[in-house]
């Protein structure tokens, strides 16, 4: 049964009403909005922070936070970068993935033995895991920017079409990647909602002693989740670079808060428990045309921060308000019983 | 003689020298209601968690439908179908109610694919199984408390329980909500199902259980037939003390009332209410709730403004406009709900106790004199007999009866005239709720005026020197407590006879 009140309760469709005033605004001030090669672009520069948002919406679903994806997605994207250059290798691009997605594995394995096992907090646990990560990449490895194999190079020209605007004659390709992001949408759509496991991740969140009590695996839900986000944050890191051609050890560093703010936005719920992958795509649209289209209507570049501030505070403002007045309306309830 | 679903024989369990349990003995027959009383600390809870698996007992038998262990674990003692429904009743609250019923069932049958469509035919035969009719797609924080426990209840069935735990059940119940549980418990009764009913309450001990077992410091004191228990020998097996059944009569009334309210009315609360209150005496009053006894007493307390009359402090009109207008005019008040209007309850014990008296507490400049805190703490702790091992430890720690004598010395150590108590022993355990009472009969003897608001009859007729019984926010009567009993009351207080 869907009813009019459960759908207004959640976050989805105030995202969504949020980017279609958004992009009507920006498209009725610069008539620039809906061109082919506006809406490509957007797409394009969604890819890595709508990869890098599925993996940390899981783990805030699960009552915890993650920090070090992006650090696990550079240390991976280097070494494997340079391990490629070094070998000379030239064939497909699917090894650069599968060594990627293991350092990666590794990284997040690391983190789910300190959180799972351990019982370690966190944001503690991260943040410590992301320091030695960035640490190792730039001590051990003296990363500084590098070149791209051929196969990566050769990756990031698999274009599907090319978008090209009437008026201004600017084009933009669609990346062959974004069948990545469709993939990880699927595979995560199906873990969570038709698996155990994934229901494990939601339990968790909700009440971990109870989810104990149930009988489900709390420590090696955990292991999975972690190992999981760190295989997907070492696939997003090839991804990244093979879209820019370029290996820069820093070029995901930092967007760690963007993505938590643009789950957060999409109605994940802070302490865990709750969380879709329509509220989070939707979350990343909407910073992606905060921070990508507002040079459209001639608001330069540097406000867009502010106003993805705005947004945060805003959007968050929204979702502390709804879960208040649910509060109240219990206890309303409540009284009325008595 | 009915064959028995448990008996534990001689159970002891003790953690790093302290002993839990000494030789423990439990017997529930089949299809019967069984109440294991006992109170904060006495081995309730290791108890059960000995039966449900989750502790190894340190010696002694279990024996299930004759079956005979020396321990078990988690999963038999489910397999064996015992069920426990915790206080918190372990549910998800982010998630549905279909899925808090099916989500164990499937992970018992080491299923790793959800299907809906199985999980919600499982949903609706769970709850059908009570009769309990509930939105099976309304996530479970969004419902009451009542029907959380009912979700319990209903999950426990589903993995054929034969004896169902329930630890606390009513805690945090209304008493509509507490009348319709019993009912359900009644209901699995007659499916044949044993329940052990933990509880330290006495009323509840009485109207549903057939058989009790009482707990005391990890102890059998007593057990058999409820019919046979009264509320005095309840009392003293579940504290080990005996109570006088004093009632107090006040001493002198003094000329001049302390407090006259004259024609006080606030529209929707109250109408028209007039009493004179005076040193040493404990006025109770009564009522249902919503009778507006909880908005008179506020309004006593500045917390709300009344639309007319007047309030006379020691003759003179008083305007008590503030919380802070009533404590400069004497006035001190416990609330009802003392977890989140008395008290701090992370911070140490000592340091609520003398929060309203800080600034005599502090010499100059405002430092702390921390010599003069840790004296009058630990003469409050004493005189008020609070059990506590260190007064740095968080408020949270103590008991409700302990946590309730805590909030009233931070009272009595200000200079009051008048206190005014709502609900002076809701949730509080019977031992302490002796020695509250003992507290306020010494407290009027010394020249307190007491006002206390309690739907707790036989506390009223205990406590009070006159009873004003209100409903619908007006006085219906006012009456002597020696020359009335708990049933006129009532009656008064509903307005059915």
């Amino acid at each position: 049964m869907i009813s009019v009140g459960r759908i207004a309760r959640r976050s989805e469709p105030y995202v969504l009403a949020a980017i279609v005033a958004l992009s009507v605004l920006i498209q009725v001030q610069s008539g620039q909005f809906f061109s082919g090669n506006n809406l490509v672009d957007l797409t394009r520069s969604l890819i890595v922070p709508a990869l890098f948002s599925i993996a940390c919406m899981m783990v805030i679903v699960s009552g915890g936070i993650d920090v070090s994806f992006t650090a696990i997605a550079s240390l991976a994207m280097y070494v494997t970068d340079r391990l490629l250059l070094a070998s000379n290798y030239s064939g497909n691009v699917m090894l650069a993935y599968a060594i990627s997605a293991g350092l990666g594995l590794l990284m997040g394995a690391l983190n789910g033995f300190l959180i799972g096992f351990l019982k370690l907090p966190t944001l503690v646990v991260t943040l410590g895991t992301s320091s030695l990560f960035t640490g190792l990449m730039f001590g051990a490895f003296s990363a500084s920017a590098s070149d791209v194999p051929p196969s990566i190079a050769m990756h990031g020209k698999q274009i599907l079409f090319t978008a090209t605007n009437a008026q201004t004659g600017l084009t933009s390709n669609m990346p062959s990647q974004i069948f990545i992001l469709i993939g990880a949408l699927i595979l995560v759509f199906f873990l969570l909602r038709y698996t155990m496991l994934g229901r494990g991740i939601y339990a968790i969140g909700g009440d971990e002693t109870a989810a104990e009590r149930a009988g489900f695996n709390v420590r090696g839900i955990k292991m999975f989740l972690y190992c999981f986000v760190g295989v997907l944050a070492g696939i997003t890191g090839i991804v990244r670079i093979s879209m820019i051609a370029y290996a820069d050890p820093s070029t995901m560093l930092g967007m760690e808060l963007t993505v938590i703010a643009a789950v957060v936005l999409g109605g994940t719920r802070v302490t865990g428990g709750l969380g879709t992958l329509t509220g989070t795509i939707l979350g990343v649209a909407l910073m992606t045309i905060l921070s990508n289209s507002l040079i459209l209507i001639g608001i330069p570049t540097y406000w867009s921060r502010a106003f993805t501030g705005l947004v945060i505070i805003l959007g968050t403002g929204i979702t502390a308000h709804q879960i208040r007045s649910t509060r109240r309306r219990h206890a309303r309830a409540q009284k009325a019983t008595v | 003689m009915a064959a028995s679903a448990l008996r534990v024989e001689g159970i002891t369990k003790s953690f790093g020298g302290v002993q839990a349990l000494k030789g423990v003995s439990l017997e529930i027959k089949s299809g019967e209601i069984h109440c294991l009383a006992g109170e904060n600390g006495s081995g309730k809870s290791t108890l059960i968690k000995v039966i449900s698996g989750v502790y190894e007992p340190d010696a002694g038998e279990i024996e299930i439908h004759g079956q005979r262990f020396s321990h078990l674990n988690p999963k038999e003692a489910i397999g064996l179908g015992i069920q426990v429904i915790y206080q918190d009743f372990s549910v998800f609250p982010n998630l549905t109610v279909m899925e808090n019923l099916a989500l164990n069932m499937e992970l018992m049958q080491n299923r790793k694919l959800v299907n809906y469509r199985r999980a919600r035919a499982i949903a609706s035969n769970a709850v059908s199984q009570i009769g309990f009719k509930v939105d099976l797609d309304e996530r479970v924080e969004n419902l009451s408390v009542a029907d959380r426990q009912l979700i319990a209840i209903s999950r426990a069935l589903l993995q054929e329980a034969k004896l169902i735990i329930m630890d606390e059940p009513t805690s945090a119940l209304t008493k509509k909500e507490v009348k319709a549980l019993f009912e359900v418990i009644k209901r699995l009764q007659s499916r044949g199902l044993s329940i052990l009913f933990v509880s330290h309450k006495l009323d509840e001990v009485f109207e549903i259980s057939e058989r009790y077992t009482i707990l005391r410091s990890g102890e059998n004191v007593a057990s058999g037939s409820t019919k046979e228990l009264d509320r005095k020998t309840f009392a003293f097996h579940m504290t080990g003390r005996q109570f006088m059944d004093e009632r107090y009569r006040s001493q002198s009334l003094g000329d001049t009332p302390i407090l006259s309210v004259k024609g006080l009315s606030r529209g929707g609360a109250y109408a028209d209410i007039s009493f004179d209150l005076a040193a040493g005496e404990i006025l109770g009053i009564t009522g249902l709730l919503g009778s507006g006894r909880t908005e008179l007493v506020e309004t006593l307390f500045g917390i709300l403004r009344p639309d007319s009359g007047r309030i006379e402090i020691k003759g003179k009109e008083a305007n008590i406009s503030s919380v802070k207008a009533a404590i400069r005019q004497g006035i001190g008040y416990v609330p009802a709900d003392r977890l989140t209007e008395g008290l701090f309850q992370p911070q140490a014990i000592n340091r609520n106790l003398v929060i309203s008296v800080l600034d005599r507490l502090s010499g100059r400049f405002g430092f702390l004199r921390r010599r003069a805190i840790t004296d009058a703490t630990s003469k409050w702790i004493k005189e008020l007999s609070i059990a506590t091992k260190d007064p740095m430890l968080p408020v949270r720690t103590l008991s409700g009866g302990n946590q309730q004598k805590v909030v009233l010395a931070r009272w009595l150590a200000s200079d009051l005239s008048i206190l005014i108590l709502n609900g002076p022993t809701m949730g509080v355990d019977i031992g302490s709720k002796y020695d509250i009472h003992a507290l306020m009969r010494k407290l009027a003897a010394n020249g307190l005026a007491i006002i206390i608001v309690s739907d707790d009859l036989p506390e009223v007729l205990a406590c009070a020197s006159r009873i004003l019984v209100m409903r619908a926010g007006a006085f219906v009567q006012e009456l002597n407590p020696a020359e009335t009993t708990e049933s006129r009351l009532s009656e008064l207080s509903t307005g059915i006879a």
